[in-house]
């Protein structure tokens, strides 16, 4: 039975945890003196052999990200954070900002001065205006704290660190999206290469990094790489944050070793809403594809979970249990994408445009026979044939769903109405008055 | 000598080599895949690419299958298809495109049918129809039958970016190929994207979208400038490169199907570039005009003026038969023979007898070289004089021997290419954007490597898209500025980079001094210098000799031998001695009663300080030779119908010196000038000669160029300094917009509706000085006044600027005066 291992969240029960001397109490910012102290070759291979993954969905070995930037030109190079935590199912780096700061902050901080950077920038989502009230707070104590701004500590290093909001476009969370939204344009993803580590933001050679995978350096460099290799599994290595929603008992982040499973998740999260059976679930968000209860004892790993045909992605788990319609929950996934497409490239800007009528009109009873196929094709349409991964990744849900419920379409289709009761898949008590606010959105 | 030692041996290019459908090819390194398969004659269906802009890679249609070697040389494939407008060759890549590849045919089909689900198909009504690449390659690489039964997507339609370019939205497939010239090519970006998703449109700036209160991003000058959202010169380009019926102009829209015209090419008669078109018509009416495709002198690209201006052609004041002056004073249609018969009568009469004061030639600066050379040598062989000039525009005696000695017949200089690869260049009395387009787009090509500086009482916004330094200086101060461009001044320190441009404009002859520092100040930093006009025919005028002291090739009518030379190849025993009178000085002559004949080609009266049409009042005789019944036939006593440029063949000579000859478009039995001259020298007993094309540019030739004896001397003019300072009287500053109201330019209200509203232009001081901030400004002479609005410019003191032909603002007819000139200013009218 695999443990709890609170790292990033060790504090969040902490009287006011968000403060910095809270953090401080718990033996923050111990990492940033000893980072200052070491070499920044040292640094970054440290995070090199700590084995730590890019936490943001795509996996990528932090490490080796860094390695990527040129070498020194004397020009700035920039370190930026994809804080734009939007994915359906996703709640991993906001709760992390909203409760722990500061551990984004020293982060931020170590990382910087490992790879030369003197201009770090945070791209929070922007409608999580409390998260962005916070972070700023949190910069503005660290700053007075002495641990960002001029000489840090003493140790020669300067560090200015800038947060901004981003405008409410999923899209943003591309890296390259990200920064062109961050240089003031529209955020659309940018043709590749030239590759962010070498000409990034405003041209300059730029790390961009999630929140999570920023946030774990601290303790890597605080405890040791052996301590953190000691968790997780062969090619996965460390803990990560698994958020837990939908029908299941205590919903939430469970911060655990890379290799856990969903049966062990399950319990120590009071089981499915009422003993109910599990039906399908996302391992990693909306955009991974979806897994049944087949996979309950799927190790949690980037391995494992691509052996078995999904995406370990950002550890989202959506748990839907078995009074739920399948075709209703990627009808609904994939309204996101089509309202989240940026709209540069044909196949997703059209494709999540058609997939959402096929897919509302065979929710509603007004499917036909061919449509199962015309879902299938043009997912295939779009998958691998977009510029970015948004579109690869909107067609997941669907071909999946349809891997594993075919069924349930078709039945949608022959009966000409959805087989189930919706009331009895609803978190909130179903009234008229709900009734009519649903009836109002779609 | 570096670009003649760069042809003599060919810069090494490193070259990769790759095999694109089983065929080897070898391409330069950083070729696009697209391009290479290309010159293997491989057809990859695509729509954003476009080989002048920056690669995008947002319409994935031209996916292909890729497998390249890795760090150890072994060929792996791509797991997914790769967009061949973005990737550039590798050696040893391997690239399947749909011709042989199953995933390749299967990835654009999909993408097919997904740019088609939303399009609505409306090909039967829409412009594009017949000749349309979604069209076309829907055939191509798409389905038979679409599998969309779903409800799409609609826009209101059209959109009218401007009074001339017209968006329907639902057509589009976001290729961005518009925005992005305008962006990259124009440097205007009056689209752009807006919204996101299936809702992603192209849309202007205005109020409507994004909350910009219309003008904000664009800066004072064009917020005042224009009662309307800003438009561009260049926006009929991005009709043409749309691939889909998007993009119309409202012109042209619903006129035509493309498999009904037929096409001819030709050569733009509106500026000194001589862009390529594509004349396009049916049943003998041009319906429209296309950039033609010409590497070496506008690319794929022409501005809306050459694009759209050519109804002038046949509007309702047409001739067609000649006119004669009957006893009751009026002008009635005759025979050719009669009319010729009264032409020669009436210049007979001016030339022969006692009293005779003689004739004298305008033919304008429209025309070809045939046509000038055929004036000229009328004027000379028929009418014994030396009385001929296109010049009607500001002129002066030291123009021309700048003229004589450095351009005439100096052959291909600077070109098209030279601007590009520039590392400066210097412009005085020349705007690009405004006098020269072409020339515009081919410097801002090389935006961000180039340094460009500009001699001008302000920066002009087409200066500003250049990144232009402002030598700032007040009309008649030029040869004071380009004097002091010396010694470590930035632009002197600049200039004595090898390759670098001085471009000199026409308007520098109402400079005394400028072209004699021109000279000087590309001789002191070896800077090559170029002489860029405006019209079209300019350059053609001077290289056939229609100027007073200037024969052919760059001869001096002052030197004998080099008038004896040209007498022997005509034929004749010698050629008028005497110097010639300039434009101006032939008119005021007129005014006066001292002449009794004047031959008026394209000249238009409105265009000229001084007042034509009483000189032509006063004259004995008036042969008008014109396309259209303009304000000139209501004083002449013949008026000869010549042909417009797409009715005739013939050469116009471009800045660069390159020859840009055209065919006849559309056949008619209208006659070039050069041809009719010809018919009317016989009619007067001499042989001229200039029948066809042939027959002139074969004299042209056995001239060939001048001795350098033969020559006029380089002028050496001084320069005066100019006292401008803020008050009631100032210098004035003027020059003609791109789209205003000349005459080639009537008959197309949508191209009129893109340009600039009239300003007046001040400086804060001088505004001060004046008494004005906001409102309108008279600007006046003894012969007349302009009332504008003014805009506060950032510009020299004790100037003010007018545009010189826009509407409400003709300066030359109501002013009387040219730049450089002092005028009154006030506020309020």
């Amino acid at each position: 039975m695999t443990d709890l291992t609170p790292v990033l969240s060790a504090t969040w029960d902490a009287e006011q945890s968000w403060k910095l001397s809270t953090y401080e109490e718990h033996g923050g910012y111990r990492a940033l003196k000893k980072a200052l102290g070491m070499d920044k070759a040292d640094i970054i291979q440290a995070v090199k052999d700590s084995g730590l993954r890019g936490r943001g969905g795509a996996g990528f070995p932090t490490g080796m990200k860094w390695g990527f930037l040129p070498p020194d030109d004397g020009g700035p190079r920039y370190l930026v954070v994809n804080a734009d935590e939007s994915e359906p199912g996703t709640c991993k780096d906001i709760p992390t900002m909203l409760s722990a700061p500061q551990v984004l902050v020293e982060g931020v901080a170590i990382t910087s001065y490992a790879i030369g950077c003197n201009h770090a920038f945070i791209y929070v989502r922007g409608e999580v205006t409390h998260v962005y009230r916070r972070l700023m707070q949190a910069v503005r104590e660290a700053y007075d704290a002495g641990h960002l701004g001029k000489n840090i500590h003493g140790s020669g290093f300067d560090l200015d660190v800038t947060v901004h909001a981003g405008a409410g476009a999923y899209i943003c969370g591309e890296e390259t999206a990200l920064l062109d939204s961050l240089e003031g344009r529209r955020g659309q993803p940018r043709l590749k290469p030239p590759f962010p580590a070498v000409a990034g933001l405003y041209a300059r050679p730029t790390v961009v990094n999630n929140v999570e995978s920023i946030s774990s350096v601290p303790a890597i460099i605080d405890r040791g790489v052996e301590w953190f290799t000691s968790m997780g599994t062969e090619r996965s290595k460390g803990m990560g944050l698994f958020s837990l929603s939908g029908h299941v008992e205590r919903p939430g982040q469970y911060e655990a070793p890379l290799g856990i499973t969903l049966r062990e998740l399950l319990e120590m999260a009071g089981g499915m809403r009422g003993g109910k059976k599990l039906k399908f679930w996302t391992p990693g968000g909306s955009s991974t594809p979806i897994f049944t209860d087949e996979h309950l004892d799927t190790p949690l790993d980037y391995e494992s979970v691509g052996a078995a045909g999904s995406m370990l992605g950002t550890r989202a788990l959506q748990i839907f249990d078995e009074t739920t319609c399948v075709v209703r929950v990627v009808t609904r996934w994939t309204e996101f994408y089509k309202h989240e497409s940026c709209g540069k490239c044909t196949p997703c800007r059209e494709g999540t445009f058609w997939l959402t009528q096929i897919l509302k009109r065979v929710e509603g009873g007004q499917g036909v026979d061919a449509d199962i196929q015309q879902l299938l094709d043009t997912c295939e349409s779009i998958l691998g044939r977009a510029f970015c991964a948004l579109g690869d990744g909107a067609t997941s849900c669907i071909s999946s769903s349809i891997q594993y419920f075919r069924e349930e379409f078709e039945q949608h289709i022959t009966d000409g109405a959805c087989p189930f009761d919706h009331s009895a898949s609803a978190l909130f008590e179903v009234t008229e008055s709900t009734k009519a606010t649903e009836e109002a959105h779609a | 000598m570096t670009s003649t030692a760069d042809q003599a041996t060919p810069a090494v290019v490193d070259t990769v080599s790759l095999t694109i459908d089983g065929s080897e090819v070898t391409v330069p390194k950083g070729t696009l895949i697209i391009r290479a398969a290309e010159q293997v004659g491989i057809d990859i269906p695509r729509f954003c690419d476009h080989p002048l802009l920056k690669p995008a890679g947002a319409c994935r249609q031209c996916l292909v299958d890729v497998a390249a070697p890795d760090r150890e040389g072994n060929v792996r494939p791509f797991p997914k298809p790769q967009a061949s407008c973005t990737m550039t060759v590798m050696d040893g890549m391997i690239v399947n495109t749909q011709h042989s590849s199953e995933t390749a045919a299967k990835a654009q089909e999909g993408v097919m049918e997904l740019l088609l689900i939303n399009h609505p198909l409306d090909c039967p009504v829409c412009d594009k129809g017949g000749e349309c690449p979604l069209q076309n390659q829907a055939m191509s690489n798409g389905r038979p039958e679409s599998r969309f039964i779903d409800v799409k997507r609609v826009f209101e339609k059209p959109l009218a970016l401007s009074s001339e370019i017209l968006l329907d939205r639902e057509r589009c497939i976001l290729c961005q190929r518009c925005t992005r010239f305008s962006k990259e090519i124009a440097g205007d970006a009056f689209i752009d994207l807006q919204n996101r998703g299936a809702m992603q449109q192209i849309g202007t700036f205005n109020e409507d979208v994004l909350e910009f209160d219309g003008y904000e991003p664009i800066g004072v000058a064009a917020e005042d400038e224009s009662g309307r959202a800003f438009s561009s010169y260049f926006s009929g380009n991005t009709v043409q490169i749309c691939p889909v019926g998007a993009l119309t102009s409202a012109s042209y829209r619903f006129r035509s199907r493309p498999f009904d015209l037929v096409s001819s090419p030709g050569i733009s008669e509106h500026d000194s570039s001589g862009a390529a078109l594509r004349t396009d018509h049916r049943r003998g009416k041009i319906l429209r005009r296309l950039a033609d495709n010409d590497p070496v002198v506008n690319e794929e690209w022409i501005t809306d003026k050459d694009r759209f201006a050519f109804s002038w052609q046949n509007l309702n004041d047409r001739i067609t038969r000649p006119l004669v002056r009957g006893d009751d004073g009026e002008l009635h249609e005759a025979s050719w023979p009669d009319a010729l018969a009264a032409a020669a009568k009436g210049l007979r009469a001016a030339i022969t007898g006692e009293d005779a004061q003689g004739a004298a030639v305008l033919p304008g600066g429209r025309l070809t070289m045939e046509d000038a050379y055929a004036y000229q040598k009328f004027a000379r062989l028929v009418l014994d004089t030396n009385d001929v000039d296109i010049r009607t525009r500001t002129a002066s005696d030291e123009e021309e021997a700048f003229l004589g000695s450095s351009v005439a017949a100096t052959g291909l200089g600077v070109t098209f290419g030279d601007l590009e690869k520039a590392p400066a260049v210097l412009m005085a009395g020349f705007e690009p954007e405004d006098e020269g387009g072409i020339v515009f787009l081919r410097l801002r090509k090389a935006l961000g490597r180039q340094q460009v500086f500009t001699v001008a009482p302000f920066l002009s916004r087409g200066a500003e898209k250049l990144d232009a330094t402002l030598l700032s200086t007040a009309p008649g101060g030029e040869g004071k500025a380009l004097a002091a461009v010396k010694g470590s001044t930035a632009a002197s320190e600049a200039l004595k980079e090898a390759g670098s441009v001085i471009i000199v404009g026409e308007r520098l002859a109402g400079s005394p001094g400028a072209f004699t520092q021109a000279l000087a100040l590309a001789k002191r930093t070896g800077a090559k210098l170029v002489w860029i006009p405006r019209r079209a025919g300019e350059r053609g005028a001077v290289e056939a000799g229609a100027l007073p002291g200037l024969l052919p090739g760059g001869r001096a009518v002052s030197e004998a031998s080099a008038r004896d030379a040209v007498a022997k190849a005509w034929g004749v025993d010698a050629l008028p001695g005497k110097q010639g009178r300039g434009a101006a000085d032939i008119i005021a002559a007129a005014h006066q009663g001292k002449v009794d004949a004047l031959i008026v080609g394209g000249v238009t009266p409105s265009d000229l300080t001084s007042n034509l049409s009483a000189a032509l009042e006063r004259t004995g005789f008036v042969l008008s030779l014109e396309v259209r019944r303009t304000e000139v036939a209501e004083y002449a006593d013949v008026v000869l119908p010549v042909a417009p440029p797409s009715e005739k063949s013939g050469t116009f000579v471009n800045w660069e010196g390159r020859l840009r000859g055209f065919a006849t478009a559309l056949k008619t039995d209208a006659m070039s000038d050069h041809r009719v001259l010809d018919i009317l020298a016989r009619e007067l007993g001499v042989t001229l000669n200039t029948a066809t094309v042939g027959d002139v540019s074969q004299q042209l030739g056995a001239l060939g160029a001048a001795a350098t004896k033969h020559r006029p001397a380089a002028p050496k003019i001084d320069a005066p300094k100019v006292d401008a300072k803020p008050g009631e009287e100032l210098i004035l500053a003027s020059w003609h917009l791109m789209v205003d109201e000349g005459a080639l330019q009537d008959g197309e209200p949508y191209l009129a509706g893109t340009g600039r509203t009239a300003v007046a232009r001040l400086s804060a001081k001088t505004a001060d000085a004046v008494g004005v901030k906001d409102g309108l400004v008279t600007v006046s002479t003894q012969t007349g006044a302009l009332e504008l609005p003014v805009v506060i410019t950032e510009m020299a003191d004790g100037v003010v600027w007018v545009p010189a032909k826009s509407p409400g603002s003709w300066v030359a007819q109501e002013l009387g005066v040219e730049p450089g000139a002092r005028v009154m200013v006030k506020g309020g009218v």
